[in-house]
């Protein structure tokens, strides 16, 4: 039990060690800011410039960050402060759910009205021509992905701030509202932060409905407007020729690697400080 | 101070409508998307989408259907689920019965089984993939159900832990008390008494793993038959929906969204029992 146990602590270990390794030989040849930061991407002369991917994903996640963390924040807040409590119940299993469907799902229905959507009515709007599949479209159907994680996150941390705090404003005569935003805010001020943090390293490295609606075309984008190829998307589009053409696999894996590191960063930060949070309660 | 008083009050009202809005738009986009996916797949759902394989021609438009896709996710996403119990059984017990309670240990593989929570599923697929080639195993069954056992190992061990730490110490002292060993506690009061908690938590896992298509893309590969063996790669739901797809033919593409529907249903399926035994097995809790 214990080696078994062992074991699964240091898988992590295992994948980065394993990543590393199959993305030595890309290493080797070139330096890591040259990979990071070139945009040249042409597989077939041997350059392997991953920003236009890099700036597709920080894109995607970005717009996606900036539609989830007001609507969740302030969904998280109505339902643990305002909402009655059988109400609040009765929403548990439905943001469950919303956090269990396929992500092939959200990207079927990004496809069919999100996609659209952009097309149709958006762009239009804005005097700009768009196909639908752009990044935009990406960050919304990828927005919807991370609600539940920030919300189920932040009522958490919202149900570990006191009752007691709450009452001595309300005592005190600040409405509802102002003791959210002086007393509750303030307090869980880290633990919205963490929470958001984990729902960004979610949308980081989503694939399959990003690889559905953002387009795919290896340029930086330079409008919500515009086509994009985040990382993932790299991956998963490529896999399978990637054996015939010299250090393309290192490439790929490269860019596993990048999604791992980042992904595990924002991790740690965030897992850190709900640790903390956690240990003052306990 | 008249004044100041309505400020304060609407300002209340104006952020409380917000945030009804705000709650409004996340349950509005639930309902849009099952809505969706049942109003479009029901028109193209037929026996045939479930009792077939695809047959000569299918991704131009002939017949069959998916069920080579369908037991393909059974097969794979069942014998993953039931590895990453084997995995994660022993794993949680060892941190709730042998470690000391908010030990270094414990609190160090709860930290890890977080971070492979977080990983994307893609880097498994990836991971999965340099991991068969060490061992020479082309895309296949095997490779694809090692992979997902590994993606949702972190997600059933940290659903089943949430259920068994929330077991009473004295359960454990009852038990201890009666002269039983830990490893007789663990297997037979522990895991009897959080039974419902842990099939929920392996149903949480199956539904994931069932509906995950980046972790199989490379490691499990496609097939138009259903596996006979476990070297044979074999064909998985989200994955059939993503090719049916991205074809240019709307009659395959009606088809995707037909396979979309069994997928959500199949995902509705095990969520809903998920949370019934949930509920049965908190009833049972000592407060």
């Amino acid at each position: 039990m214990l080696l078994i146990t062992l074991g699964s602590g240091f898988l992590v270990f295992l994948m980065a060690l394993g990543l590393c390794v199959k993305a030595w030989p890309i290493l080797r040849l070139k330096s890591l800011g040259e990979i990071l930061f070139s945009s040249s991407w042409h597989p077939l002369k041997g350059d392997f410039g991953m920003l236009p991917f890099i700036m597709g994903t920080l894109w995607v996640t970005g717009i996606a960050i900036i539609i989830a963390v007001p609507i969740s924040l302030l969904t998280a807040i109505y339902l643990s402060e305002y909402a009655p409590k059988r109400m609040k119940e009765f929403s548990k299993p439905f943001i469950d759910l919303l956090a269990g469907i396929p992500s092939v799902i959200y990207g079927v229905w990004g496809i069919l009205i999100i996609v659209p959507l952009v097309k149709d009515h958006i762009a239009p709007f804005f005097g700009v021509y768009s196909s639908g599949y752009s990044v935009l479209s990406a960050g919304i159907v990828l927005s919807i992905m991370i609600f539940p994680v920030i919300i189920h996150i932040t009522m958490e941390v919202f149900h570990s701030i006191p009752r007691e705090l709450r009452e001595a404003s309300l005592a005190l005569g600040a409405t509802r509202w102002q003791t959210v935003k002086h007393v509750l805010l303030r307090k869980s001020l880290p633990g919205i932060v963490a929470a958001n943090v984990l729902g960004f390293s979610r949308a980081f490295g989503e694939t399959m409905a990003v690889l559905m609606v953002a387009g795919n075309i290896v340029k930086i984008p330079l409008s919500v407007f515009d086509a994009g190829y985040p990382l993932p998307a790299l991956i998963a589009n490529n896999y399978g020729e990637m054996l015939s053409i010299p250090l393309y696999d290192a490439a790929l894996l490269m860019s596993a690697l990048v999604l791992f590191v980042v992904v595990i960063f924002f991790n740690v930060v965030s897992r850190y400080i709900l640790h903390r949070i956690n240990l003052r309660i306990s | 101070m008249k004044k100041k008083m309505t400020a304060k009050k609407i300002e209340e009202a104006v952020f409380k409508a917000l945030m009804k809005g705000c709650a409004l738009v996340v349950f509005g986009c639930l309902v849009l998307i099952i809505g969706t996916v049942i109003i479009k797949g029901i028109g193209s759902m037929n026996l045939d989408m479930i009792t077939k394989t695809p047959e000569g021609g299918y991704y131009l438009g002939k017949e069959g259907g998916v069920l080579n896709a369908i037991v393909g996710s059974f097969v794979l996403t069942l014998s993953a689920t039931a590895i990453a119990l084997l995995m994660s059984l022993p794993v949680v017990l060892y941190i709730n019965v042998y470690a000391k309670k908010n030990s270094r240990l414990a609190t160090l593989i709860r930290l890890s089984l977080d971070f492979l929570w977080g990983i994307p599923s893609i880097v498994y697929g990836a991971f999965g993939f340099t991991v068969m080639i060490f061992f020479g195993i082309t895309a296949s069954l095997l490779g694809g159900i090692i992979t997902v056992s590994l993606f949702i190992l972190p997600i059933m061990a940290r659903a089943m832990d949430e259920v068994i730490s929330l077991v009473p110490g004295e359960l454990f002292e009852a038990s201890y008390s009666l002269g039983a060993t830990k490893f007789e506690t663990a297997l037979k009061v522990i895991t009897r008494q959080t039974m419902p908690g842990i099939v929920s938590a392996a149903l949480i896992a199956f539904g994931r793993g069932v509906g995950d298509a980046a972790s199989v893309l490379f490691t499990a590969g496609f097939s138009d038959r259903i596996p006979l063996s476990l070297l044979q790669p074999a064909a998985t739901l989200p994955l059939a929906i993503f090719f049916q797809l991205g074809t240019p033919f709307p009659e395959v593409q009606e088809r995707a969204y037909a396979s979309a529907l069994i997928l959500t249903i199949l995902i509705l399926i095990v969520s809903v029992t998920a949370r019934f035994l949930t509920a049965r097995f908190r009833r049972h809790i000592i407060q």
